[in-house]
């Protein structure tokens, strides 16, 4: 079967896909968007994050063809090659990046969160990115990338 | 939520000491570093493994007829078609690449597909018809230290004895104290699972392999001696690596992704999904141990007994390296003239165990600290006291009669974390996010209860027992630029910006390129013992000297100034006794300065029959201190704060190493509380995040984190390794913490609600 999927902003074709793909692996190893990471298959480590309709979801638990209308948005535009935004910088600048695999899908999360909530405490931190699994930081740098984030942006950073 | 306090002026940005950007950060955050299995190629073909679904089983046939007839199936590999050697093993070649008559664990391989989709694969897999009879499945390690057990395997089910004995044998002491501990599997869990992408040569005679793993050289080693090719027939690169923690040091699909690969002359990618990846790399050994110290009354330590059982699962693997590991340290970081110690590991129709991040000795270290919160009850000391009357110094003895020449700072790690503030009480009306059980929001905050325990530990660094360890890398400084090449594994512990530092430092240049990550240059070792900074941070170190002694050659004999007066300041070549003073970038231009340096440390040696011997390089020391709040109803606990002290040697990226302090933390926390993977007749019950729990960030304590810096003179940079110690004894300062605040006698990890409430 053939279908489109808007993604970031642009139609996408997926052809000669079979039904039971899904979303992270259409993106992955279809339409040539590997930045998004597939570490659990069941929802529970977040690599996978995308912003589906204003939503952050797993796109591990979602079927691609039932992504079709949707707007679905993955860390390949959160910025152009070679330029950071705030959360970027912040991971970088924080030290919140290790083994890295976690990474895309956290940095969409956090922007996800601050997007909607510009001024998060630690509670809200720790609750927001508690889907996901980070397993070489022990989230201290990372909740250190989440504040510095949050506080450049209050600052006027994007 | 961390602090780390430093006292140096600051170093020149980008160079040691300072908290240099990691150069794979900016692929990273943006999703463009290619991890293994991002690896993709033209044509390429998906590989699978077919498993054993018994415990121990004969295989009376394999029919492979039915997959082969898919639509879209390539081949299908079992035993027969592995040229070369038929097994595999870091240390003993006893793992089948294929079973062939005998399964003797759930997950070991007996077949492998390559097919145009992964639905494909599933579908070969599913078609594959495999008769097994069923044997009796050994999975009790204490039965299989049983002589009178019927062996699993023709090298029977003692994969390593080993005693140590020193001193008295009888010696005793007015206070003796015992228990015996178990420790859980635990699973490394690093989030890029497995994956590899093969490339068969033009000829078709050799392979190019893009894999994620700790060791290159020693990869390919195996992987060729399987094949029956020539090493240099089998190049491999390093795939990015999304995490390791040991369980890349051995093979998983390696093998079968190269014979796919030969055997199709097809590009070949082969990825584990999450379960598979459960069953097919090593674990952590689950342990039982027995310990008896004997005691002054004042609670100086007079001797140590014990006993270690450790489950090595169906095959070799590195369990004999673990054993010695595990019972070398049974006297933790203390002084102790007298021990009988013995311990086994043992072969069992389990899912084998292997590396994981601390080595054996995270499973000794719970016992020890168990074992002297026990002491300081009897002597009526504090948990602190006891630790500061027995803490080994520089020139104090193990047990196996080595003398501890590292520096050895254990006193003051204890008092440095000692120092540290406690975290504030639990306040009234908390949000119950900060109760235990976390998003469960279930605790009842008029039953939570605080507690605080101890733990502090000794870990080796770099490997032991005679195995001549070493590391090699090349440099080539031209035009200010200096090109690193190594085959050192960043498996995301931070070698890459170590690396650059280093040659900033001693090259005096602020642009470092990094060659690929590849089998082209000589081995660099495991990334593994906490060795890389020590081991490839020496041979980075040594190539960069080298070349610099070469360019203050040249520049000495251009200005007539002699060699040794030159040296480098900031990115100049300088005089030190004089005034000539030129950019690095000038002096280096349009010509080319190299180095090549092979680092070794020094020679080890075996143990004796009494477990005697100078069998460990050096030594690094750490003290943890936990508090928990738990909910005695509903046996919850949350780790609120852990505080540390870690004798590091010197502090290269600071911010780097709180990384590996606050991550080593979690893992340690990990095994105190929740992980562990559960056995039932040697099948897993939970190969899943689902059900094998994680640490996630509401279960992330608040670190507060101090550096003890006291330079390693053997060390090449004055730097210890770092990535393990910290994961070591915070398991058992959290178990105390619990056990302080319960009154409960907990002698396993992980501690489950059950233990504490019923």
């Amino acid at each position: 079967m053939s279908y489109t999927l808007r993604i970031n902003g642009e139609d996408r074709v997926v052809q000669d896909a079979t039904i039971s793909e899904s979303l992270l692996f259409v993106l992955r190893e279809r339409l040539g968007l590997p930045g998004t990471k597939g570490a659990c298959e069941q929802g529970e480590c977040g690599s996978c994050t995308v912003v589906m309709d204003g939503e952050a979801v797993c796109s591990c638990l979602v079927l691609a063809a039932g992504a079709i209308g949707a707007d679905v948005r993955t860390i390949e535009a959160v910025s152009p090659a070679g330029e950071y935004n705030a959360v970027q910088e912040a991971f970088i600048a924080e030290g919140g990046v290790q083994c890295g695999f976690c990474t895309p899908g956290l940095v969409v999360a956090v922007q996800h969160l601050l997007d909607r909530t510009p001024d998060p405490s630690d509670l809200e931190i720790k609750e927001a990115i508690s889907g996901n699994i980070c397993r070489c930081t022990g989230y201290g740098r990372v909740f250190a990338a989440v504040r510095a984030a949050r506080d450049a942006r209050r600052a006027g950073a994007t | 939520m961390s602090t780390a306090t430093r006292t140096d002026a600051p170093p020149r940005g980008g160079t040691l000491g300072d908290s240099a950007r990691r150069p794979d950060a900016g692929p990273k955050v943006q999703g463009r570093f290619s991890f293994s299995s991002d690896a993709w190629a033209t044509n390429m073909l998906w590989g699978a493994t077919l498993r054993s679904t018994h415990a121990h089983a004969r295989i009376v046939a394999v029919d492979v007829s039915a997959a082969l007839a898919i639509n879209g199936v390539s081949c299908v590999l079992t035993a027969d078609d592995v040229p070369g050697l038929p097994t595999y093993g870091l240390i003993d070649a006893d793992q089948p690449v294929f079973a062939r008559d005998v399964v003797r664990y759930v997950g070991e391989p007996i077949a492998a597909v390559a097919a145009d989709h992964p639905e494909t694969c599933r579908r070969a897999l599913e078609a594959i018809r495999v008769e097994y009879e069923p044997l009796p499945a050994l999975t009790d390690p204490l039965r299989a230290a049983d002589p009178a057990t019927a062996p699993i395997h023709p090298r029977g089910n003692v994969l390593r004895h080993q005693r140590i004995r020193r001193g008295d044998p009888d010696a005793t002491g007015p206070i003796v104290v015992e228990g015996t501990y178990e420790i859980g599997m635990q699973d490394q869990a690093f989030l890029g699972l497995e994956a590899a992408l093969a490339m068969p040569d033009d000829d078709g005679a050799g392979l190019e392999l893009y894999v994620a793993t700790q060791w290159l050289h020693e990869d390919r080693k195996q992987i060729a001696a399987c094949l029956a090719l020539d090493p240099e027939r089998v190049r491999l690169t390093l795939g990015g690596v999304g995490g390791a923690f040991g369980a890349r040091e051995d093979i998983s699909l390696q093998v079968h992704c190269a014979l796919l690969c030969l055997r199709t002359r097809r590009p070949i990618k082969m990825q584990y999904g999450r379960e598979e990846s459960f069953l097919g790399h090593v674990h952590r050994h689950p342990a039982r141990i027995w310990m008896r110290h004997h005691a002054e009354r004042d609670g100086t330590l007079v001797k140590v007994e014990a006993k270690f059982w450790l489950d090595g699962g169906a095959y070799a693997s590195t369990s004999s390296a673990v054993l010695i590991n595990a019972i070398t340290h049974a006297q933790g970081p203390y002084r102790c003239e007298h021990a009988v110690v013995d311990g086994w590991a043992l072969r069992t129709n389990n899912p084998p165990c292997g590396a994981m991040r601390g080595f054996g000795v995270v499973q000794a270290c719970f016992a020890h600290e168990s074992q002297m919160d026990r002491v300081a009850a009897a002597a009526g000391l504090d948990p602190v006291e006891v630790r500061l009357r027995n803490a080994m110094h520089t020139g104090d003895r193990l047990i196996t009669g080595q003398v501890v020449d590292s520096v050895a700072p254990v006193e003051r790690c204890i008092r440095e974390t000692a120092e540290i503030p406690l975290p504030a009480p639990l306040a009234p009306g908390a949000d119950p996010l900060d109760l235990p059980g976390g998003s469960g929001l279930a605790a009842e905050q008029s039953r939570v209860r605080r507690g605080v325990g101890w733990g502090v530990s000794i870990k080796n660094l770099m490997y032991s027992e005679g195995f001549d360890d070493s590391s090699t890398a090349r440099v080539q400084l031209s035009g200010g630029i200096a090109t690193l090449e190594f085959a050192t594994a960043e498996v995301g512990q931070g070698f890459l910006v170590l690396a650059q530092q280093i040659a900033r430092t001693v090259l005096g240049v602020d642009r470092v390129v990094l060659a690929p990550i590849r089998t082209y240059v000589g081995s660099a070792g495991s990334t593994s013992a906490s060795r890389q900074t020590w081991m490839s941070g020496g041979a980075v170190d040594g190539a960069c000297r080298i070349a610099r002694e070469r360019l203050f050659e040249a520049v000495g004999e251009e200005h007539g100034i002699d060699p040794i007066r030159l040296a480098i300041d900031g990115t100049d070549v300088v005089d030190t006794a004089g005034t000539l003073r030129v950019p690095v970038a000038e002096a280096t231009n349009a010509r080319t300065f190299t180095g090549e340096f092979e680092h070794h440390h020094r020679p080890t040696g075996e143990l004796d029959a009494d477990g005697q011997g100078d069998c460990h390089v050096a030594f690094a020391f750490v003290a943890h201190r936990a508090v928990v709040d738990v909910d005695l109803d509903l046996g919850l606990v949350k780790v609120v704060q852990v505080a540390t002290a870690q004798d590091v040697g010197r502090v290269l990226n600071p911010l780097a190493a709180l990384g590996q302090l606050e991550g080593g933390i979690a893992q340690g926390l990990g095994l105190a509380v929740m992980e562990e993977i559960v056995l039932q007749d040697g099948r897993m019950r939970n190969p899943t995040f689902t059900d094998y729990l994680l640490p996630t960030s509401l279960d992330a304590p608040e670190v507060v984190a101090r550096f003890v810096e006291e330079p390693e003179p053997m060390a090449p940079l004055g730097a210890k390794g770092i990535g393990e110690p910290p994961c070591i004894s915070v398991t058992p300062a959290i178990v105390a913490a619990i056990r302080a605040a319960t009154g409960r006698d907990l002698v396993r990890v992980p501690v489950r609600p059950q233990d504490v409430c019923l």
